[in-house]
């Protein structure tokens, strides 16, 4: 009884933080279908997510809806900036060059955060209490319960916004033939700008429904970074279903890895199975294999 | 309605278009025809804004484009069949023709008359119709050419410049999307650029035509006379040689 108790909460928490790391995954994907490039500040927007919230919440006491939303607004007007200062005016950079940028930026957004909110780790108080609920013989905390809703409608959301708005096909367009597109009267670097705003908003959002369970300091993105990288690596750089399995086999993965083997190994989890995968199969495990005909 | 006057147009260092000249009048269909390299592409996407001119002029219904973005000369009513079709494979052709409409949808006026641009294309091309919840990347060349041509009309441009729509296509269908091209400019008073290797068809449909070579525009004239012009017969239409491939 008290060995599969355990198995629900490992699997539990695996799955809670695979959610995240699946949207983290989304980020990337996102902005790799629009320029090709990988975004390695990605984990920032994670990090700014939870720190400005916690920074409104905490210390300038606002109510919790109000500072998670300007936490977001922040998070996404950095992430427009970030577009409009380092990526746009390098048009016709290479990919490669671009991809340094973004870890260029990384580190200093994150030395900016640790600037002026400094190096200590905090707690972001969870949204509805410390309380956990018993159901089926596991103990949940309510935290995960929110951090599941808020991954599916964020999934769902897109799923919309990608299939069904006019805006979401212009962007997948785009990230086909952006030539094409823009013969239709796209416009590219729009679509591009817009792709930074959906990841660094979705980024934020995963940082901010985190927080409160793994805490939260200025350092945080560098390793939610890496984890969302690994499941979009597993789910083939794609913004879909892919990207969702593959951060909850991550999640998964790393979470029963650290209850039977050991918690020192959690995160050397991750990357044994990011590296893995890229030699073994580096078009990811969900790629789908599509039927061209020319 | 759109004159070209004398562009030059590089690609990196190469020098791909030198002192190019054209004009087209309303309603007209106007073929351009050459070699390889020729730079007929190159011509249709500084006119698209894709490779922006480097001098000259290009004036659209009074309104100089040549340093316009893509989008802005798509808004003013020249849309591009590109080269090889290019369509957006992992969408459904219906989505396709959508983005066609791209800049309709901006408007609510607009938004309304894209269903009826919808038939339009559809009665035009009904295999789409068919087709239309597939995967624009599961249709044929043909299919896809239509499509290509589908998703430009969406625009409902005044002008609509083809390159090589015949490209890779069976003679029988090729026939088909030329039929297609003649009604637009009869029925809907479309004015047409035509690039084609196909040359012979094309003057055949063509009110007039250019001949393009390394860059430079070494002739023009009415269509007709480019058939039968000496040169044009030895070097595009291939002269002296029987036409069992041309029906």
């Amino acid at each position: 009884m008290d060995n599969s108790r355990q198995l629900i909460q490992y699997v539990l928490s695996g799955l809670s933080n695979g959610a995240i790391y699946a949207l983290i995954g989304f980020g990337f994907a996102i902005i790799y279908n629009a320029t090709g490039i990988i975004n390695f500040a990605q984990g920032e927007f994670v990090m700014l997510g939870g720190m400005l919230t916690l920074f409104f919440l905490v210390f300038l006491n606002f109510p919790l809806v109000p500072s998670i939303v300007l936490a977001i607004l922040i998070s996404t007007a950095v992430g427009i900036a970030f577009e409009r200062l380092a990526i746009r005016p390098l048009k016709n950079a290479n990919p490669l060059s671009l991809v340094i940028i973004t870890i260029g930026a990384s580190i200093l957004i994150r030395g900016i955060a640790m600037l002026v909110w400094g190096k200590d780790t905090h707690a972001l108080p969870a949204f509805s209490g410390n309380e956990p609920l018993h159901i089926a013989g596991a103990t949940i905390m309510p935290q995960h319960l929110w951090i599941f809703s808020i991954t599916v409608l964020i999934i769902a959301a897109n799923k919309l916004f990608f299939n069904y708005s006019i805006i979401g096909k212009a962007m997948r367009a785009c990230a086909y033939n952006s030539q094409a597109a823009s013969l239709v009267g796209i416009n590219v670097k729009t679509m591009v700008l817009l792709s930074f705003v959906i990841s660094s908003a979705i980024g934020s959002m995963a940082g901010i429904i985190i927080a409160p369970l793994t805490m939260t300091s200025y350092d945080v993105g560098i390793m939610l970074g890496l984890k969302g990288f690994c499941a979009v690596i597993i789910g083939g750089m794609s913004s879909g279903l892919g990207t969702v399995m593959g951060g909850l086999l991550l999640g998964l993965l790393e979470s029963l890895g650290a209850g039977y083997i050991s918690a020192s190994y959690k995160d050397a989890i991750a990357f044994i199975i990011l590296l893995l995968i890229l030699f073994i199969r580096p078009e990811g495990l969900f790629a789908k294999k599509e039927t061209e005909r020319v | 309605m759109l004159k070209i006057k004398n562009i030059n147009t590089y690609y990196g260092q190469v020098h791909a278009l030198k002192n190019v000249s054209l004009h087209l009048l309303e309603g007209e269909i106007v073929t351009l025809i050459g070699a390889n390299g020729a730079g007929k592409t190159t011509l249709l996407n500084s006119l698209s804004g894709i490779v922006p001119s480097k001098s000259g002029e290009i004036i659209f219904a009074g309104v100089p484009i040549s340093s316009l973005a893509p989008s802005r000369i798509v808004k003013l009513g020249i849309s591009q069949v590109p080269e090889g079709r290019q369509v957006f494979k992992p969408l459904s052709v219906e989505d396709n023709l959508e983005l066609g409409a791209y800049l309709h949808y901006r408007t609510a006026a607009g938004r309304a008359e894209v269903k009826k641009t919808g038939d339009m294309v559809y009665a035009l091309f009904p295999i789409l119709w068919e087709r239309r919840k597939q995967l624009a990347g599961t249709l044929s060349g043909g299919e896809q050419q239509m499509l290509s041509i589908g998703r430009a009309l969406m625009a409902k441009p005044k002008l609509l410049l083809l390159d090589e729509p015949s490209m890779g296509l069976a003679p029988m269908i090729t026939q088909e999307i030329f039929k297609v091209i003649e009604s637009l400019s009869q029925e809907k008073k479309t004015t047409v650029l035509l690039v084609e290797q196909n040359a012979r068809a094309a003057l055949k449909m063509a009110n007039r035509g250019y001949v393009l070579e390394t860059g430079k525009m070494i002739l023009e004239g009415a269509a007709a006379e480019l058939l039968e012009n000496n040169d044009v017969q030895r070097a595009y239409l291939g002269k002296d040689k029987k036409e069992i491939w041309e029906r």
